[in-house]
């Protein structure tokens, strides 16, 4: 058994949400700059050259990448032989929350009451936390900003198990198609694949959370993934929606057991602006 | 299939329809002047004034509104990070306004049938600001102030004034249409294996 602060959640939590506003991380810059030597049309080259340019600034002034910073989801992966002492877990996450928007300069984006009074709680806690219990006496946190200009073009589909693969396939290129230029391409195409309908939507966040152009370890999904990304790059969307060869830096896919009568397919898109961190206490 | 040009324009706000008619879609511009800022609740209120038969707090006459939430500014600086929200939430607003004058919109992302109509009816243009390059943008904002709704927060109604805010025409009075445009250019028949390297 090991005794954990919950002040180390809040700390840890609160560094882990500026960091990711600020910085764009090396696998995300390294497919911009990539994305930049492909692309043919001029436009969306324009576009992806400013897209570098900002992660600059970004960087250098310690001002968000992008001004919608997101609502925080926040991945508990905790040890069970950890014991957390100094105060409620996850009241230590909202903590965490809390100070990264206030000394961050992050803008607070949640609302209470959802179809009804949506008052800003100007702190933008509530977090959304996810809790998985495993082996061990350590806590693995994940903490993402995650923007709602791409979240709002999240799908899920009950497939029929005849779909198969190319049902799949066809859902998710057709998600991709549909929002456009709504999500800020580049983006992310997190996907889930099976389980229940909120377990595959779960999986398709998860998928956004592996570094960019990591392929699954299993070759039949990294077949599945490729394949996926080919179709979406020939739609021609391109950076900002403005015409271009690169539409999606990855598409990144997640699988569980599902039952005998489904085929579910989820798809939570990412823009370029990809803002998660992760740390080991 | 028009050529998208590299070679950006300056032009000067607010924006006059002899300016309005020279711009096409793909065009990109440099903007310098002022412009207002506002996203869904200060856009509730704008229609709820005028339902209301009262008087909108600025003129929109030859105006442009800029569909942004920017982040806190930090000290010593007059804005955080300024990026475009996405346009459609303002669809439905946006045909009411232009009819009191308004002759641009910069936001991010596509805009309904009704918006496109009406930009051709009232000679308004919709304009593009790239997504998630809040901080890069906010470096064109030199001056910010609130005109209204200030107990909306980071979505009050605001007059800022810019200088070369990088943009791209959208959809222009003609039905130019750069989404559209764009993917048709690029787009690959499905399926075609052979197509891309």
């Amino acid at each position: 058994m090991r005794e954990m602060d919950s002040k180390m959640v809040t700390e840890t939590i609160s560094t882990l949400l500026q960091d990711g506003c600020y910085h764009l991380s090396d696998d995300v810059i390294t497919a911009l700059r990539q994305a930049y030597e492909r692309e043919e049309s001029p436009a969306a080259r324009n576009v992806l050259a400013k897209l570098l340019e900002n992660a600059e600034t970004a960087a250098r002034d310690e001002i968000p990448l992008c001004q919608d910073t997101g609502m925080a989801v926040v991945f508990l992966e905790l040890g069970q032989d950890v014991h957390i002492i100094g105060g409620d877990l996850y009241e230590a996450v909202q903590e965490g929350v809390r100070r990264a928007y206030a000394r961050g300069y992050l803008r607070k984006s949640v609302v209470v009451k959802p179809f009804s009074a949506r008052i800003n709680t100007r702190d933008n806690t509530p977090a959304v936390i996810h809790t998985t219990i495993v082996p061990g006496e350590k806590l693995k946190i994940t903490a993402l900003s995650k923007g709602f200009g791409s979240e709002n073009m999240s799908r899920l589909a009950m497939l029929t198990p005849a779909g198969g693969r190319q049902g799949v396939i066809d859902f998710v290129v057709k998600c991709v198609d549909e929002a456009g230029a709504n999500p800020c391409p580049p983006v992310i195409v997190g996907v889930g694949i099976g389980g229940t309908a909120e377990k595959c939507m779960l999986l398709a966040k998860q998928a956004l959370l592996r570094r960019v152009g990591e392929p699954h370890a299993d070759s039949e999904v990294a077949g599945l993934e490729s394949e996926i990304l080919k179709r979406v790059n020939d739609l021609g969307i391109g950076a900002m929606g403005y015409g271009g060869r690169i539409t999606a830096l990855a598409v990144h896919v997640e699988v569980f057991p599902t039952h005998i009568a489904s085929l579910p397919v989820a798809v939570n898109l990412q823009c370029h602006s990809v803002r998660h961190r992760e740390a080991t206490l | 299939m028009k050529t998208i040009s590299m070679i950006s324009r300056s032009v000067q706000l607010p924006l006059s329809d002899d300016v309005v008619e020279t711009l096409h879609a793909g065009d990109e511009l440099l903007l310098t002047g002022v412009m207002y800022v506002g996203r869904d609740a200060a856009h509730k209120r704008m229609i709820e004034t005028l339902e209301a038969g009262e008087m909108l707090p600025v003129d929109l006459k030859g105006q442009v509104i800029y569909f942004m939430g920017p982040t806190p500014a930090r000290p010593g600086k007059i804005i955080g990070s300024a990026g475009p929200t996405s346009s459609y939430r303002m669809d439905t607003y946006s045909p009411r306004l232009m009819a009191e004058g308004l002759k641009g919109m910069i936001g991010k992302g596509m805009r309904s049938r009704e918006v496109k109509e009406a930009m051709k009816q009232y000679k308004a243009v919709y304009l593009g600001a790239i997504g998630g390059a809040g901080a890069l943008l906010s470096r064109c904002i030199k001056k910010v102030e609130v005109v209204a709704y200030d107990d909306l927060g980071a979505e009050a109604f605001q007059r800022i004034v810019v200088q070369d805010f990088p943009v791209t025409v959208v959809n222009d009075i003609y039905g130019g249409d750069i989404y559209e445009e764009g993917r048709s250019q690029y787009r690959m028949a499905a399926p075609n294996p052979t197509a891309v390297r």
